[in-house]
């Protein structure tokens, strides 16, 4: 159970990740700068197993990988959202970090309420409304992807099944 | 089965007669770049795939642009990672400060990029090299590692959209970069998102190679997944003396389908100005003249390349850029510099009080060379004008062309080119 962290449409690579911390690329140098540009204090507050909630297209712009890394190495267990950019959604995946396209779940979370997921089946609870929600399933591809772990896990696994 | 331009690259490169929007598909990759942010990464992800080696030397291209030369210490230390393994690896597409340029200006120029090839790169604005006829879409730096390792990446085939620009009759000054940023206001900067964005009609057949360059590279900020123009004349003219192995030719088919198909009169597009803090803010100039500005970027991926040049050149040619503007300039690439150089442009801009660099993405993404303090504003031909994309979180960035952006300098605020010609 995490507590939720809410942000707005078209939250943008260079708000999760300013392009002058690019610099460096350790997961806790970024993850001390997420969202630093967003004016909250999520960096500081955040806590492992939070969530991270947004609205459409979240994550559009650049392809820095270092958003994801950043926004998983803060203990975000996972990011909900209406849409995914594209860029942004292949790069979470690819790293291991979930994410979840659901409209109303994202309609139905204020921040700070009490948030349940389950990966394996896509519901979404939110406790602090008592109230349930079920995100998108993914493409059988893509489960294999995240059951995996990510990008490189799953091309292991598949070379040592070839 | 009919297909689109974008839907027949992707089929020839998983070795499918046909593939279909939504599709999941394994394809040969033609063409794999990093830059020095993302590479680091991808090089220290490559190294988990058990392999020692690229999956082939000849189609890798490193280019350290983004904090090149050297911004600081780190910098340093990330440009080094990706030349060391650049050796070690011998990548022949290395470049190397003293020839390096601007990723999405450099890779055309030297002929590495060509119609039909399937491109993935570290680099949002990948997507440029649609201008020739590629498939060429932004990847992250893990997608890249394993581009690296195997040759191959997944790609699900995007629904493909249609843009159809009517008549040749464009307003004076207006250019590519005016029809996408016109485009991408109508759209939104989800609008085309996970989509092929196809352009096409008599009015890009009339835009030079630099101008589609422009359109091409800002399809990622309507969200999509690529940008295409069928290649033409004028891609075979650009080519000739670059390309340096032979190139199929792919056309969409007169029944190929589309989710949308959007047509506009090019002469119905006036100047615009994109508003902070969204690419999708685009206003006519008319609305945007008189913004009070502090600085002026010309140059990126964008609109660096010598028509851009020039026609900077020519609105700044005889007047001075105004006392309380600083105008930086940044070309392409190194051939770009010497041929603005040549032509005189360089001289021109540096005449009227231009500041002239070498060629990096510097200030375009807030790197260096160029920051914005609190409360400033830039007119920037660059691509993005996100919050804090060029400084200070308090700091805003108007995007523009060249030609407004040049006005823009001389007088001080945001200014339409005839009131400086
Ligand atoms: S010029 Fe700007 S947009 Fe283009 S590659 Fe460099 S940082 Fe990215």
């Amino acid at each position: 159970m995490g507590k939720a962290w809410k942000f707005g449409h078209d939250i943008d690579t260079d708000v999760i990740l300013p392009a002058r911390y690019l610099n460096k690329s350790t997961p806790e140098h970024l993850a001390a700068h997420c969202m630093e540009d967003a004016g909250t204090t999520f960096a500081q507050d955040v806590k492992a197993g939070d969530i991270m909630v947004g609205g459409k297209n979240f994550g559009c712009g650049s392809s820095r990988e270092h958003a994801p890394i950043a926004i998983k190495a803060c203990g975000i267990t996972v990011v909900i959202a209406e849409s995914f950019a594209r860029i942004f959604y292949r790069n979470a995946l690819n790293i291991g970090l979930p994410i979840m396209e659901c409209p109303e779940a994202v309609a139905g979370i204020s921040p700070g309420d009490e948030v349940v997921v389950d990966l394996a089946t896509g519901t979404i609870e939110n406790r602090t409304t008592n109230k349930q929600y079920q995100a998108r399933s993914f493409p059988p591809f893509m489960q294999d992807l995240i059951r995996a772990g990510g990008l490189i896990p799953y091309v292991e696994g598949r070379k040592k099944n070839a | 089965m009919s297909m689109t331009i974008t839907e027949k690259i992707l089929a020839q490169h998983a070795g499918l007669d046909e593939v279909v929007p939504g599709q999941l598909i394994t394809a040969k990759l033609d063409l794999v770049l990093a830059n020095d942010v993302t590479g680091p990464v991808a090089i220290q992800e490559f190294a988990k795939f058990g392999t020692d080696t690229v999956f082939d030397k000849t189609k890798v291209a490193l280019v350290p642009d983004h904090f090149a030369p050297n911004k600081d210490i780190l910098s340093a230390e990330q440009c080094k990672v990706m030349r060391d393994f650049a050796r070690k690896q011998e990548i022949k597409h290395y470049f190397e400060v003293g020839q390096m340029g601007i990723e999405h200006c450099l890779l055309p120029e030297q002929g590495l990029t060509l119609p039909g090839d399937l491109i993935i790169g570290a680099d949002s604005h990948t997507c440029t090299y649609g201008a020739v006829g590629a498939f060429a879409t932004g990847v992250g730096s893990t997608d890249l590692a394993a581009g690296l390792a195997t040759g191959e990446a997944w790609f699900r085939v995007p629904e493909s959209m249609k843009f159809i620009f009517h008549g040749t009759n464009f307003q004076k000054w207006v250019g590519g970069k005016d029809l996408i940023l016109y485009l991408i206001g109508k759209l939104g900067v989800d609008g085309a998102r996970y989509r092929a964005m196809e352009f096409t009609g008599e009015g890009i057949s009339a835009l030079s190679m630099d101008n589609r360059f422009t359109m091409c590279n800002m399809a990622i900020e309507a969200g999509a997944k690529n940008g295409i123009i069928a290649p033409d004349e004028k891609t075979f003219a650009y080519l000739e003396g670059r390309a340096r192995r032979s190139y199929p030719l792919n056309y969409s088919d007169n029944d190929a389908k589309y989710v949308d198909v959007q047509e506009f009169n090019v002469a119905d597009i006036p100047l615009q100005v994109s508003y902070p803090h969204s690419p999708e803010n685009a206003k006519s100039i008319q609305e945007a003249s008189g913004i009070k500005i502090d600085q002026v970027v010309i140059g990126s991926c964008t609109n660096g390349r010598l028509e851009d040049l020039r026609i900077a050149a020519d609105v700044l040619r005889g007047k001075k850029v105004h006392p309380e503007i600083r105008l930086l300039v940044f070309p392409g690439t190194q051939t770009i510099m010497r041929e603005a150089m040549r032509e005189g442009i360089i001289d021109t801009l540096i005449e009227a009080g231009a500041a002239v660099s070498t060629p990096t993405c510097g200030p375009c993404l807030g790197g260096h060379m160029g920051i914005l303090a609190k409360g400033e504003r830039a007119v920037s031909t660059t691509n993005r004008n996100f919050v804090g994309r060029m400084g200070h979180v308090e700091s805003e960035v108007y995007l523009a062309n060249p030609a407004v952006a040049a006005a823009s300098a001389v007088k001080g605020q945001i200014t339409h080119p005839e009131e400086v010609a």
